[in-house]
């Protein structure tokens, strides 16, 4: 039976309270998830006063404001700034997004920010992708070929055949989708998530890939692949605009077909 | 190695999508449901015990705690029965699109007060 509250030692308590000293008129506050490993305290939500008129339009933005201006032992993951590499990964307003992407102006009132649900917290707002890299990995996410050594040749691959993969060969990996599921959460463990399952149909979909029937029969899984009830919470979170429903879904009816 | 870090707020903090709120609405309904056809099935049989366990029933029925249970399971009926013709859309591969799944969803919503009210009338020889 999944346990639907927080184990005792990820209760959440109330922060510090980082007043603004800039006097500036235009504020938001912002209420950030905190937790310090070297401590053994409980989590804490902190709130800061941050001043929007010298602020950049993206919630990353707000993040370095803090990290720079008022607390520098605040701790993210980011990198590239674009929607591009999915570093920056957390739960944004009660939604996952990506923090480079997500603009602050679209969220009245607080801003509250949080770690990635339902993960192993690593510090502040970092959480543990461990499992669901080793569950990426249990798809064997490469191209597997019949060719032998000597005999191997280009593989060609026609247009039609290559857009089969347009709107799955996006995806970045942040794990904002699988993060975003309550059969995820309940099940993380045995159920693979859907930005996992979104990339093993991506390579089932391929053209060139000489291994679909084993990669199907292997994902036909009571816990792995039909843990998915179609809530559609990947499909709502998806930053990129990609739609790992319809992936799982399209496994589901290439297994009932087949 | 056991890892005591804490985990990461989830039911929480995340907001509800219409998507979730349907998907959790239709499991709930779906075991009231059950209960609700045990309930059907006790009050056929009232019918093979005798004129007065089926007076009896009938009565309680038309209490206002009966009547508003009847409403009440028409309604739970009505949804799981709308909801569950999107979920065999989506196993016949149609109406993943987010848009699509958002106004399908809607559309069940709304669907299955109006189908309630067509059960009721149907009900009261409206037709």
């Amino acid at each position: 039976m999944a346990q639907f509250s927080l184990p005792q030692n990820s209760k959440i308590e109330v922060g510090k309270y980082f007043k603004d000293k800039t006097g500036s008129k235009n504020l938001k506050k912002i209420n950030v998830y905190r937790w310090d490993p070297s401590t053994g305290n409980n989590p804490r939500v902190d709130t800061f006063e941050v001043d929007m008129d010298n602020c950049g339009p993206k919630v990353l933005d707000i993040l370095f404001k803090i990290k720079n201006e008022i607390d520098p032992s605040l701790t993210f993951r980011r990198s590239c700034a674009h929607g591009v590499c999915g570093s920056c990964a957390m739960n944004i307003d009660g939604v996952n997004g990506l923090a480079c992407i997500k603009s602050h102006t679209d969220i009245s009132g607080d801003l509250n920010i949080y770690p990635l649900p339902h993960l192993k917290v690593v510090k502040d707002l970092i959480g543990d992708l461990t499992t669901l890299y080793k569950q990426y990995e249990s798809i064997q996410p490469w191209l597997k070929i019949d060719q032998t050594g000597e005999e191997k040749t280009e593989l060609k691959q026609s247009q039609k055949d290559r857009e089969k993969l347009d709107g799955y060969y996006e995806c970045i990996l942040c794990a904002c989708c699988s993060t975003s599921c309550p059969s995820y959460w309940w099940n993380g463990d045995k159920y693979l998530g859907p930005a996992v399952l979104l990339q093993a149909y991506r390579w089932i979909n391929d053209s060139r890939d000489g291994d679909k029937k084993e990669r199907l029969k292997k994902v036909a899984d009571e816990l792995k692949l039909y843990r998915c009830h179609t809530i559609m919470n990947c499909t709502n979170s998806c930053p990129k605009g990609l739609n790992p429903a319809k992936a799982i879904g399209s496994i589901k009816k290439m297994l009932a077909t087949s | 190695m056991q890892n005591n870090n804490p985990l990461s707020p989830h039911l929480q903090i995340y907001k509800w999508q219409i998507s979730s709120l349907l998907s959790i609405t239709h499991r709930i309904v779906g075991v009231i449901n059950f209960f609700a056809i045990i309930l059907i099935c006790f009050w056929v049989m009232s019918v093979l015990f005798g004129y007065n366990s089926y007076q009896y029933v009938q009565a309680s029925l038309n209490s206002t705690f009966g009547k508003f249970l009847a409403i009440s399971l028409c309604w739970t009926f009505s949804f799981h029965i709308l909801n569950e013709v999107r979920h065999l859309s989506w196993d016949a591969g149609y109406g993943f699109d987010l848009k699509i799944a958002k106004i399908t969803g809607i559309l069940v919503f709304f669907g299955s007060f109006i189908l309630t009210i067509v059960f009721y009338l149907l009900g009261r020889d409206f037709f």
